[in-house]
C-alpha cells in the first residue's frame, strides 16, 4: 500500500484504437506530479478514468491503498477534485457560488443552507486565489484566467486529498501561472496529492517534484524532472530539438528550444 | 438554517400566494367580497367560523371558482418547477415544456385516449406523449450533432409540429361539434370548467412529484459546468437525469391532461426568479414554484375576465406574455457566446 495515487496496467481501448497501453505510474503524497506528453498522448484520458469519468477497462487505479474508480462516488468527490480544461460557459452564478459548488459532496439533501465549515472553506480558497474581492462579481463577466483561478478555488473547497488538474495554467497570464503552480505546489506540501497536465514544459521542469510521460498512449518516463528531460526524450516525444540549460537560482532544467532550420 | 433574506423571501411568496387565491375568487359575474371568500373555505375546512354566506354564493365559491384557482396555482407551479429543471439538466436557459415539445406530445396522447373513450385515462396518454415527445427531441438534438440550444429548440419544434398534426388529424378524423369546440379550447390551453377532481389530479401531482424534485436542488447546482463536473462532485449523473426527466414528463403530462398546452410559464418565471435570487437551485425551484403559482392565477382570472363573458385560452395570454421574454433570453445567449 503506498500513500499517493497508483496506476497499474491501464489500458484503454476506443474500438481499433489504443488510447492507454498498460500504463503503471504514481502520483505520490507530498509531491506535485506533472502529466507531459503531446496532445493525444493519453492524458487527459488517464485522469479521467482515475477520477470514474471514464469506465476502467483494465489495470488497477488505487488511491492511498483503494480502489479509485470502483468506490462510492461521494466517499470519492469528499477525497479527490478535478479541474477541467475550462470551456466558456454561460453560467449565472457570482464567484463564491461557484466556489461553494466544492462544498457539495459534504452536504445532505435534507440540509437547506451551508455549515459554517462551508463558509469557511470557500472563503479561504477565494482568499487563497487571491479572488476574496472579487466574490459577489458574476461568474460570466469575470476574464478567462479569473474564471480559471475560480476552478482552482471550488476544486481547494473540496479539502481533497488527491487534486487532479487539466492544464490548470491555461489562459492565465505568466503571473497567474506562477502564483497558481506555488499555491497548487503548497498543498502538495501540506500533504496532499496533486497531478496535473501541462503543456509549458519549462513551467513543468520549474515546478514539478515528478514528471509522468505519456507518448502515443505509453509510458515513456517518469521521475524527477532533471532526470526525465533529456534532449532525446523531447526529440522521441515531442519531435524538437533542444538543449537543456540550468535555472541560475534554483538549478532546475531550463528547455532552450532549437528553432527549426528554414 | 435559513437566513434572514431567505424567510422573508418565503414568507412574502407564501402570503401572495395565499391573497392571490383569495382575491381571484372574488373575480367574475357574481360580486363577492374577500371575506365571503374567507368564510367559505374555513367553515369548508371545518373551522370554527360563523359564516353568513348563502348556499348559492357558498357553491358559487367552493364548486366554481376555488377548484379552478387551485388548478391554476398547482400548474403554474409545476410549469415553472418543470422549466427550471429542464433549463439546468439540459444546460438549455431556453428549455421549457412546450418548447420541447413536451406538451404537444402530451395533448396528443391526452386527446388519443379521449377519442378512444378511455376520457379518465387522459393523464396516462398525457404522460405517454410528454415521455415519448422528450424522448423525440432528445433523440433528434443528439442526430442534429449534439446539445446546443439552438438545437434542442429546433428538435422541439419539429416535435412540437409532428405532434400538433397528429393532433389535428385525429380530430378532424373522429371528433364532431361540441367535442371539436372543446377539444380545441383545451388544446390552447383554458382552464374552464375544472373541477374538484382537476384540482386533485395537479395538487397531487406538484405534490407527489414536485416536493420530491425540489430535494434536486444542490445537485442541480452542481451541474453549472456540466456533466463532467457533476460527477467530480459525487452526483450520479445519468441516474439523476433519467429520475428527474421522467418525473418532469409525468408531471407535465398530469398538467396538460388537465389544462392543456399552456406555454412558456416554464420559461418565464425560472427567469425572472434568477434575477432576482441568482442560480442556486435550493432558493430558485421553491422560490419559481411559488411564484409560478401566483402568476398563473393571475393570468387564468384574467384570460375568464378580460372578455366576460367570453372566456380566452389562458395559453393565449401566457404565449403573448411569454414570446418576448423568449426573444430577451435568445438574444442575450446569442450575445454571451
Amino acid at each position: 500500500m503506498s500513500a499517493g495515487l497508483t496506476f497499474e496496467a491501464v489500458s484503454v481501448r476506443a474500438g481499433e484504437a489504443v488510447l492507454l497501453d498498460a500504463v503503471s505510474c504514481q502520483a505520490h503524497a507530498g509531491r506535485l506530479t506533472g502529466l507531459i506528453g503531446p496532445n493525444g498522448a493519453g492524458k487527459s484520458t488517464l485522469m479521467r478514468i482515475a477520477l470514474g469519468l471514464l469506465p476502467l477497462q483494465s489495470g488497477r487505479i488505487t488511491f492511498a491503498g483503494a480502489d479509485l474508480p470502483g468506490m462510492n462516488r461521494r466517499v470519492r468527490a469528499q477525497l479527490t477534485a478535478f479541474v477541467e480544461q475550462s470551456g466558456a460557459a454561460e453560467v449565472q452564478l457570482t464567484a463564491r457560488e461557484v466556489v461553494a459548488l466544492g462544498r457539495i459532496p459534504f452536504q445532505s439533501i435534507w440540509q437547506a443552507s451551508p455549515s459554517p465549515a462551508d463558509d469557511m472553506a470557500v472563503e479561504a480558497a477565494l482568499a487563497d486565489v487571491g479572488m476574496a474581492s472579487f466574490a459577489e462579481r458574476a461568474y460570466h463577466t469575470l476574464s478567462g484566467g479569473e474564471q480559471q483561478r475560480l476552478q482552482v478555488a471550488r476544486a481547494l473547497a473540496q479539502a481533497p486529498q488527491l487534486l487532479v488538474l487539466d492544464e490548470p495554467t491555461n489562459h492565465l497570464d505568466v503571473q497567474a501561472q506562477l502564483s497558481i503552480l506555488t499555491l497548487l505546489r503548497q498543498r502538495a506540501r501540506a500533504g496532499a496529492t496533486v497531478l496535473l497536465a501541462l503543456h509549458d514544459l519549462n513551467l513543468a521542469a520549474a515546478f514539478c517534484d515528478e514528471l509522468i510521460v505519456l507518448h502515443q498512449g505509453h509510458l515513456v518516463a517518469q521521475g524527477p524532472p532533471e532526470a526525465v528531460l533529456t534532449p532525446a526524450l523531447l526529440h522521441d516525444v515531442y519531435a524538437v530539438r533542444a538543449s537543456l540549460l540550468r535555472h541560475p537560482g534554483t538549478g532546475r532544467p531550463m528547455i532552450a528550444y532549437d528553432m527549426p532550420s528554414e | 438554517m435559513m437566513r434572514g433574506p431567505q424567510i422573508a423571501l418565503s414568507v412574502g411568496l407564501w402570503a401572495l400566494l395565499a391573497a392571490s387565491i383569495v382575491l381571484a375568487v372574488t373575480f367574475g359575474p357574481a360580486d363577492i367580497s374577500p371575506h365571503e371568500v374567507w368564510q367559505t373555505i374555513a367553515q369548508h375546512l371545518g373551522l370554527p367560523v360563523q359564516s353568513g354566506v348563502t348556499r348559492l354564493r357558498d357553491a358559487i365559491v367552493w364548486e366554481l371558482r376555488l377548484p379552478r384557482v387551485l388548478v391554476a396555482a398547482g400548474i403554474g407551479a409545476g410549469l415553472a418547477l418543470c422549466g427550471a429543471i429542464m433549463q439546468a439538466l439540459t444546460r438549455n436557459p431556453l428549455a421549457d415544456p412546450y418548447l420541447l415539445g413536451l406538451s404537444s406530445g402530451a395533448s396528443f396522447g391526452a386527446v388519443t385516449f379521449l377519442l378512444a373513450g378511455a376520457a379518465l385515462l387522459m393523464p396516462v396518454g398525457a404522460f405517454l406523449g410528454a415521455g415519448a415527445a422528450m424522448a423525440l427531441t432528445l433523440l433528434m438534438t443528439r442526430l442534429l450533432g449534439g446539445a446546443t440550444p439552438s438545437r434542442a429548440i429546433l428538435a422541439g419544434i419539429a416535435v412540437s409540429a409532428l405532434a400538433a398534426a397528429a393532433t389535428s388529424f385525429l380530430i378532424f378524423w373522429s371528433a364532431t361539434g361540441d367535442s371539436y369546440r372543446e377539444i380545441l379550447s383545451w388544446l390552447m390551453g383554458s382552464l374552464s370548467g375544472t373541477t374538484w377532481g382537476d384540482a386533485g389530479i395537479v395538487t397531487g401531482a406538484v405534490l407527489l412529484l414536485g416536493l420530491p424534485m425540489l430535494l434536486a436542488g444542490r445537485a442541480l447546482d452542481a451541474f453549472a459546468f456540466g456533466d463532467n463536473a457533476a460527477a467530480t462532485l459525487g452526483i450520479d449523473v445519468v441516474r439523476l437525469r433519467w429520475l428527474l426527466l421522467g418525473a418532469t414528463a409525468l408531471l407535465t403530462g398530469a398538467l396538460v391532461a388537465v389544462g392543456g398546452a399552456i406555454g412558456f410559464v416554464g420559461l418565464i418565471i425560472p427567469h425572472v426568479v434568477r434575477l432576482g435570487t441568482g442560480s442556486r437551485h435550493r432558493l430558485l425551484l421553491p422560490v419559481a414554484m411559488l411564484l409560478g403559482a401566483s402568476f398563473m392565477i393571475w393570468t387564468d382570472t384574467a384570460a375568464r375576465s378580460l372578455f366576460a363573458p367570453r372566456e380566452l385560452p389562458v395559453g393565449i395570454i401566457t404565449a403573448l406574455l411569454g414570446a418576448p421574454i423568449f426573444l430577451l433570453v435568445l438574444l442575450r445567449y446569442r450575445r454571451a457566446t
